[in-house]
């Protein structure tokens, strides 16, 4: 077995028993990227020589005999709209293209505690605005379980590395789906937090009512480990929640008995794919197997969830975009005899039509005659929305869903249709509409051998009852036999 | 109520935006569309609901103002497409 193979509790009790070095496990994942990315396409920026030498240092401190954390050593790749002091963060825009970040994002710190490595910057739709990494302005990232097809968006590049096995572990962030669905897509555990959990600070801001960072795992006992890592209070976020630090890892108990799981009749209905639909029964049936008891619900009010979510997200992107000006960093136009042209002709140049598409629909909500109608009423509906999970959380322990109503689609078949590219978050953007956590498990391949996750939804800051859950039914069931293929798109 | 072409050159102008006939065209249409699809909101029931804005316990959180020193300009004025003497750069504004 190959190192890159491993997840990342293996091979920290390898590194703990002195059976591999982090030199020669670093270096088996550049050899990976080497082998494998001019195919998957899932790094914006490789960190070779820095990790290299991080590596070392850890070896040698380890052999020296002195404290080290569990962690020291291991690789990590990082979504490329998360600031590595030092390092460029490009957002997979023009805007960013040789923005240099001046600090570390607080899960950069958290990490840099443990002596983690960091393998590279991975690519994402623009300002992570998409749900098939094709809006990269860079290059698309392709799907290692069919290369002509998308990894899903926008942390594709996350969830393409973990699966193609060039990181063992990345970091994405999630803002209507954005770590879910691309986990889903690629076969690979994906975890929201709840809102308010993890620090956004250092994080580019996309919506900042909804956006989140959550890890992309091989499995889930790696997603508890790196929450563990990146969760807790931070003065720099005020909108990350003062509360006690949790182990997640004492979550990893392989029994659900008793729990009950909802099942929104929604969401196995109408617009999802039957292959999908009948996975998610399957897994409802072996929850129901292994001692849960799974009842079907309904949330009803959960089919206005995206249109909130468009309405919502893209007004609030539209303010966090506004500070792209030219002037303090990012894109300049070479075109310009006054300021105003500096900011118009550098945000028009600058920024890729799926970011300019929602910066238009965000002024326009927040624009004068529309603020009530649009932004303001969605807000209200929000309120609804949150109300309908708190009645079902009276019921329930988790409820369970598609991740997503289709596995990987081919890559340009939504381009041209942006409402039909929205319709692909239809399971997961009422998560974040809610604030509440949601994470995606692995489940099964459909006919054409493309992976199909499950979401699992839980009460806000309740990720315990999401890991027993997941960890129950990966300790029983197999996915992980499946490895991708690379097949298609000799390019 | 469909947008107009000129309301979607004025909701760019309002976002700094310069768009091409050829862009104001789609944007147009995809607006068209996405409006549509954002006006399914008003079947939803919402009176006497409050707004969300955030997702956590509404909490006002406070601290003392105090200057924190960041300490490395050379790191943040790197990043400035002109720069001079510390300072960012920009055409002359006053005549």
């Amino acid at each position: 077995m190959e190192l890159y193979e491993y997840t990342v509790h293996e091979l920290i009790e390898k590194l703990e028993k002195g059976e591999i070095t982090s030199e020669t496990l670093t270096k088996s994942y550049f050899d990976r990227i080497k082998e494998k990315d001019n195919k998957v396409k899932a790094y914006v920026s490789t960190l070779e020589e820095s990790a290299m030498k991080k590596a070392k240092e850890i070896d040698e401190k380890r052999k020296a005999g002195k404290p080290v954390s569990k962690f020291a050593g291991i690789p990590i790749g990082i979504k490329d709209n998360m600031c590595i002091e030092g390092t460029k963060t490009t957002c997979s825009s023009k805007m960013l293209e040789n923005f240099v970040s001046p600090y570390n994002a607080t899960v950069i710190e958290k990490l840099n505690k443990e002596d983690l490595v960091y393998l590279g910057k991975l690519n994402m739709d623009e300002f992570a605005m998409g749900g098939s990494t094709e809006h990269s302005a860079f290059f698309k990232t392709h799907n290692p379980w069919d290369l002509e097809r998308v990894p899903g968006g926008s942390s594709g590049g996350s969830a393409a590395a973990v699966s193609a096995e060039m990181a063992p572990w990345t970091l994405g962030s999630d803002t209507g789906g954005s770590i879910r669905q691309p986990a889903s897509l690629c076969g690979v555990v994906g975890l929201k937090p709840t809102y308010g959990l993890v620090s956004r600070y250092g994080l580019v801001a996309f919506a900042s009512s909804l956006d989140q960072i959550g890890p992309i795992t091989k499995d889930v006992t790696d997603s508890a480990l790196l929450l563990n890592l990146i969760a807790g209070h931070d003065e720099k976020d005020s909108t990350s929640m003062d509360m006690e630090k949790k182990d997640y890892t004492l979550s990893l108990v392989n029994d659900v008995k008793g729990m009950k799981i909802g099942l929104p009749k929604e969401y196995i209905g109408e617009g999802i794919n039957e292959e999908v639909k009948q996975a998610i029964l399957n897994v409802a049936k072996k929850y129901e197997e292994l001692g849960a008891t799974v009842e079907e619900c309904s949330l009803d009010v959960g089919k206005y969830a995206t249109a909130v979510y468009y309405i919502i997200a893209c007004a609030e992107a539209s303010s966090n975009l506004g500070r792209f000006d030219g002037i303090r960093y990012g894109y300049r136009t070479e075109k310009y005899d006054n300021l105003k042209d500096i900011y118009r002709n550098s945000r028009s140049e600058g920024f890729g039509p799926e970011v300019k598409r929602r910066i238009i629909l965000g002024t326009y909500v927040l624009s004068s005659g529309y603020y009530d109608a649009y932004y303001k009423k969605a807000q209200k509906v929000r309120t609804v929305i949150k109300n309908a999970y708190d009645e079902l959380f009276k019921k329930y322990d988790l409820l369970l869903t598609p991740t997503s109503p289709t596995t990987a689609f081919k890559i340009g078949e939504k381009t041209s249709n942006p409402l039909e590219m929205y319709l692909a978050d239809i399971c997961t953007v009422p998560v974040n509409i809610g604030g509440l956590p949601g994470m995606s498990i692995p489940c099964a391949l459909d006919s054409k051998g493309l992976p199909i996750g499950f979401q699992l939804i839980g009460k806000a800051f309740d990720e315990e009852t999401i890991f027993r859950a997941a960890y129950t039914y990966e300790q029983n069931s197999n996915f992980r036999e499946n490895k991708p293929t690379f097949k298609g798109g000799d390019n | 109520m469909a947008i107009s072409k000129e309301e979607i050159i004025h909701i760019a102008k309002l976002a700094d935006l310069n768009l091409s006939e050829a862009e104001i065209e789609k944007y147009t249409k995809d607006m068209q569309e996405i409006i549509e699809f954002a006006n399914t909101i008003n079947n939803v029931n919402t009176e006497g609901m409050g707004e969300t804005i955030g997702t956590n316990e509404k909490v006002n959180v406070l601290r003392k103002d105090e200057v924190v020193e960041f300490g490395n300009r050379d790191a943040l004025l790197q990043n400035a497409p002109s720069q001079d003497e510390g300072m960012f750069r920009i055409p002359k504004v006053l005549n």
